[in-house]
């Protein structure tokens, strides 16, 4: 069953098309993976999905619900860990991720009983009660990340979420999403990490000037173009290397 | 809408004042400094600034004793109080009613005579002539009213013990002071009116600080993936700011008071005053997301905010020369019915009154709408 569906899905930004005619599906509890070099489109197809954007022509279906006239519906069911993390400065970790709770409308117990959950995952319990203005640079992504999925989504769209986090925070944080999708959640992740990609997604999408250039799983593209990594793969089919998008 | 999003976004918002120190000093000190800076300069505290208060002295004391000029001489040697003198005290009474002087003291008939029979008679109470100093005060000033009396109090012990140590009891005391509301009116008095609605206006700036910042930093984009609705975030910020509101209403309220503002009327009146203050905060939110509609940084919110704070600011809250061209600004008619009420005692049903009222929340309706438009139109990315 898909619980995402995107059929043409096409976005242009005066005469530049950033998202191009892109149609593919991910089944429900799917790790779908999205890579591409820097501009290649990845960010704006979840900016499509999320309702952050319009698609100019196109339509794709979220959770079983239309992004053009459902979004209401749809921002029930998404967590959305955005590139750029987005946080209150004089909010602590926790109420910053309390705070995006209650937009969701969580009762208060099992608000309390997910983020407690959540700082203990990512790793800020003995500093959940500083100000967010004080934490470093990993902190903010481990706080970015647990701000996303304080509502326990069904559908998680984590965009570049281990960016700048330290290796042992990196691996922590593989190993929560391998637990979401365990849970049944479907996740989108776009990353630029190839290791990231190859160990957690079931299947990968490569984009490349908004167009969907390959589709299957890391291990089946690796053997189609035999490549020993993904990032081989990319440069067989478009002669570049995939950059860290910034 | 959702009470529970509503309540979250506008708790984070007041967190927001309590936090981050330059919103704090905006939203609370300033007007706190706004109201004692005025008030010292032009208020109960004496034009000049300097802290003396003008005490009227009526001497009946008519004898050959030295005590009454020596009381006299104690209180200017204060430093604190000046002396007029006055011949009688219905003209000093009359003098206090119109504000010209703080406090009058009238030195009994029999004040020198009390304080001979005291020297000749350290011990002996029942040989002493007893007298009684009077003293009334301003009513309409609390600092007056607390600092004056345990000055005097202090000149007279000194007049009669000199350098001895006070004890009790004592031949002369210094009668209940009478309270007298002056009918003359400060030039703080004028102004205090606009400073309710000066605090008020650099809403404006905050809201438009807020909005910018939220959406510099991605956060606009962040709730709106959640199941907040526009809504819910303009009642939000609107809940936040009238909270602050009615407390810089207070504040000021207090302050004014405190330095001496003579406001007539009551609680109702106090009442309608926060009523229209909070008028005039819904339509400075209106003012804040137009600013955020059109400028892409909080630092050029900061800059173009003052394009509606500064004609208020001018043209609507105590500058009196530009008054005449005030009634384009909302601020005006904030500041004109407090005048009314608070200076001239204009009952709350009175035109002018509801007509300022009246103006006030449809300029407010019509502005915060225009905002809402404006931002869910264009300030949004």
């Amino acid at each position: 069953m898909l619980d995402i569906e995107l059929e043409s899905l096409t976005k242009k930004f005066g005469d530049k098309t950033v998202v191009d005619d892109l149609s593919l599906g991910i089944e429900k509890g799917e790790l779908f993976g999205l890579l591409g070099p820097n501009g290649a489109g990845k960010t704006t197809t979840i900016k499509i999905l999320c309702g952050l954007l319009e698609p100019t022509s196109g339509a794709a279906r979220v959770g079983g619900h239309d992004i053009r006239t459902e979004m209401h519906e749809i921002r029930k069911m998404i967590g959305v860990c955005p590139q750029e993390p987005a946080y209150y400065t004089f909010l602590t970790g926790r109420e910053n991720v309390e705070l995006f709770g209650r937009l969701h409308n969580m009762p208060r117990d099992l608000l309390k009983e997910k983020t407690d959950e959540l700082l203990e995952t990512v790793g800020l319990v003995e500093t959940a009660s500083t100000k967010a203005g004080k934490y470093s640079g990993g902190m903010i992504r481990r706080v970015n990340l647990a701000m996303a999925l304080v509502n326990d989504p069904a559908i998680a769209f984590l965009d570049e979420p281990t960016v700048a986090m330290d290796p042992q925070t990196r691996h922590a944080t593989w190993d929560f999403i391998r637990g979401l999708k365990a849970r049944g959640k479907t996740i989108i992740l776009t990353t630029h990490y190839i290791e990231e990609a190859e160990s957690l997604a079931d299947r990968v999408g490569i984009i490349d000037m908004g167009r969907l250039i390959a589709l299957d799983t890391p291990r089946s593209l690796m053997k189609k173009h035999s490549a020993t990594n993904l990032e081989e793969v990319f440069i067989k089919l478009t002669g570049r290397k995939i950059r860290e998008e910034t | 809408m959702n009470a529970q999003r509503i309540l979250a976004l506008t708790g984070k918002e007041l967190r927001k004042v309590y936090r981050e120190p330059a919103l704090l000093f905006m939203v609370i000190l300033f007007p706190v400094m706004l109201t004692v800076a005025f008030g010292a300069t032009f208020g109960a505290l004496g034009g000049g600034g300097d802290t003396t208060y003008a005490v009227g002295v009526v001497n009946l004391d008519h004898s050959a004793t030295p005590w009454a000029a020596a009381f006299k001489s104690g209180i200017s040697a204060t430093g604190m109080l000046v002396v007029v003198d006055y011949q009688d005290n219905s003209t000093a009474m009359k003098d206090l009613l119109q504000g010209s002087i703080d406090a009058v003291i009238v030195i009994p008939e029999n004040f020198g005579a009390s304080i001979d029979s005291f020297r000749l008679n350290p011990n002996n109470p029942g040989a002493w002539v007893n007298s009684t100093v009077g003293l009334s005060l301003d009513k309409g000033s609390m600092i007056v009213s607390a600092a004056v009396p345990p000055v005097v109090q202090r000149v007279l012990s000194t007049t009669i013990y000199g350098d001895m140590a006070v004890s009790e009891p004592q031949p002369v005391r210094i009668g209940n002071p009478t309270l007298v509301a002056s009918s003359q009116l400060s030039q703080f008095d004028y102004m205090a009116p606009g400073l309710f609605a000066y605090a008020a206006i650099f809403i404006t700036m905050t809201v438009a600080q807020a909005f910018t910042s939220e959406r510099e930093q991605g956060l606009l984009r962040r709730i709106a993936v959640t199941p907040t609705t526009p809504s819910e975030i303009f009642t939000s910020q609107i809940l936040a700011n009238l909270a602050t509101g009615t407390l810089q209403v207070a504040i000021i309220y207090a302050g004014a008071r405190l330095m001496g503002f003579h406001a007539l009327g009551g609680a109702a009146e106090v009442a309608y005053a926060f009523a229209i203050v909070l008028l005039l905060v819904v339509c400075n939110i209106g003012f804040g997301l137009l600013t955020a509609s059109v400028v892409k940084s909080s630092g050029a919110a900061t800059g173009l905010s003052f394009l509606f704070i500064l004609p208020q600011m001018l043209l609507g809250t105590f500058i009196p020369a530009l008054q005449s061209v005030g009634r384009f600004v909302p601020s005006y008619y904030v500041t004109d019915a407090l005048t009314s009420i608070f200076l001239r005692g204009a009952p709350l049903t009175s035109p002018v009154v509801l007509l300022d009222l009246a103006v006030v929340a449809a300029m407010s309706v019509v502005i915060l709408i225009a905002g809402i438009l404006a931002f869910s139109r264009f300030g949004k990315s």
